[in-house]
């Protein structure tokens, strides 16, 4: 048998936290957005089946990118925790708060105990009455958790490049379409050539928090509904339509007279 | 020791087993004092006791040309006192499906509120929902694990409702106190007024009848059940309380209004004012 190396438990930590943020820069970042119609999340997801943003409660949403067996067990763990406070004390008493409060200590002795991190970013997030009343809460691998005030959270990736296009352009009260506009051009960054135009909805996982339905707010925004929003989400500014199509690919979508959101030029990566 | 130690109630381990999506097998595991039935009553407890617990009465459901229907009367009875005049028997327990109970109102509400969590638990981790059957025979497991309290008097018998996507037609689902299933074609009831109430309905009832029509025939049924059943209380019009009323149909659940409950409760309350006993069925003539 042979003796482990002393290993300082900074040492530790600091290898888990690069590890970690090393897998979650490697992925593609998710866009969680409030706008007038709710809170809309936004991420490209060619499957079908695996999904990153789901219901946890009436009016929270769970959402999440990095290694899917991980979220999911999160995703389910959250369900289970809002379901059994919800049955033990009333439907009122399962708040965004004390889940994102919860999944941050989760987290965080998942962190320190388990020899691998889990490669994960979450955001649990809860629709209000109005815009100024949502909830957004992202908790990352070891636990830390923030509430984000700015009305948008990146998720994973190039996080910061993905955030300043949302920085530059976000203002409170977006319309749906507006928001889904700007969702799409952020996460446009991240693909070649920078562009937004030629991603269709079966590239895209789509989902709301919707403010005008009284009971179960989520719902997933996909098929026909999804290609609408895509379609209005792209040709409501009349901008002067870049025809010159920076993108290298031509594909087929790219005969719709499209704008991204307002403000964005398409910029190389 | 095998299973998991009761300290270890919301303990992360439990949250993140992977472990089936039903709800009541989670509460099984973790916190099974939360569950409001298998409770074991010490022997000869209840039997006694269980005239002095409030007891909900009479529920009715009949299949429409839409869908289905579901209709309960409002009172509760503590052997011989009315324990509530309002009580509410008749629940949503997710988009396309309704329930009721009859039985003992304690075990009854809390049953039906693990029942409702039990979908949308379901729903929630699995993404789609369970279909009619899978919720039938969920409700059937359920009240099976009842069956140490039922047999020491604390009976509850649910009645279950919905509409079946998959065929597009109203289906009705009742119980015994052993969790035995069973689908009923057309319409039924339970509680202690069932037997008037079946009887009025099989009068009544119509094959391919429309939702309004089988709304009609359901309070009728109620009200000849409370003709006759001191336990179930008819349409209160002094204190404006009419029998609860849900429709499940290709629109989902609907739960009718106070107003709408009130304008067929009162249509049949006025019909009766000439005719105490209710419309009469049509005699077959026998020519000679």
């Amino acid at each position: 048998m042979s003796m482990p190396f002393y290993v300082s438990p900074e040492q530790v930590m600091k290898d888990k936290a690069d590890y970690a943020r090393k897998v979650l820069t490697r992925i593609r970042s998710g866009v969680v957005i409030t706008c007038d119609a709710g809170i809309l999340f936004v991420a490209p997801n060619p499957s079908r089946a695996l999904r990153k943003f789901s219901e946890l409660y009436d009016r929270i949403a769970f959402a999440a990118v990095g290694r899917y067996p991980e979220f999911e067990t999160l995703r389910k763990a959250g369900v289970r925790y809002a379901d059994m406070t919800g049955f033990q004390y009333d439907r009122r008493d399962v708040t965004s708060r004390g889940l994102a409060d919860w999944y941050a200590q989760l987290l965080g002795s998942l962190f320190t105990d388990s020899a691998k991190p889990y490669e994960v970013e979450i955001v649990v997030a809860e629709v209000g009455n109005s815009a100024d009343t949502d909830q957004i809460y992202r908790i990352i691998f070891d636990g830390s958790v923030a509430e984000e005030h700015g009305g948008f959270v990146v998720m994973g990736g190039q996080a910061e490049r993905v955030a300043e296009v949302l920085k530059e352009s976000y203002r409170p009260g977006l319309s749906l379409q507006e928001a889904m506009g700007l969702a799409m051009a952020a996460l446009a960054v991240q693909n070649e050539g920078g562009s937004s135009e030629n991603i269709t909805g079966d590239q895209l996982e789509v989902a709301l928090l919707d403010r005008s339905r009284t009971y179960r707010a989520f719902k997933t925004v996909a098929g026909p509904r999804l290609d609408t929003l895509l379609a209005e989400a792209k040709s409501p500014a009349p901008l002067s339509a870049s025809a010159e199509g920076s993108l290298p690919a031509g594909s087929d979508e790219n005969s719709q007279p499209s704008a991204d959101a307002p403000d964005e030029a398409p910029e190389s990566s | 020791m095998g299973g998991i130690e009761p300290q270890s109630r919301w303990q992360a381990s439990a949250f993140l087993a992977a472990g089936s999506s039903s709800f009541t097998d989670f509460l099984t595991m973790t916190a099974p004092e939360l569950l409001p039935v298998g409770a074991s009553v010490s022997a000869g407890g209840a039997g006694a006791a269980s005239n002095d617990i409030p007891h909900g009465t009479t529920i009715v459901a009949a299949v429409s040309a839409d869908g289905v229907v579901m209709a309960g009367d409002r009172r509760a009875t503590a052997g011989n006192m009315i324990a509530q005049r309002d009580v509410e028997k008749v629940f949503r327990s997710d988009e396309y499906t309704c329930v009721g109970y009859a039985g003992v109102a304690g075990t009854g509400a809390e049953l039906i509120r693990l029942f409702q969590v039990e979908l949308e638990h379901y729903e929630k981790l699995e993404g789609r929902s369970l279909s009619l059957e899978g919720k039938a025979n969920r409700l059937g497991g359920l009240v099976r694990s009842n069956l140490g309290g039922a047999m020491q008097g604390l009976v509850v018998v649910p009645l279950l409702a919905g509409y079946d996507e998959e065929t597009g037609r109203g289906r009705i689902f009742s119980y015994d106190v052993t969790g035995g299933r069973y689908e009923e074609q057309r319409f039924t009831g339970v509680g202690s007024g069932s037997l008037f109430a079946r009887g009025a309905l099989k009068k009544l009832y119509r094959d391919g009848m429309s939702t309004d029509d089988a709304v009609l025939a359901c309070m009728q049924a109620l009200y000849d059940a409370a003709d006759d059943d001191s336990a179930t209380g008819g349409p209160d019009v002094s204190r404006r309380i009419f029998p609860a009323i849900a429709t499940v149909t290709e629109d989902g659940f609907k739960r009718l209004s106070e107003e709408d409950a009130a304008r067929y409760a009162l249509a049949v309350v006025n019909e009766r004012m000439q005719l105490p006993d209710g419309p009469a069925a049509q005699m077959q003539q026998i020519t000679s």
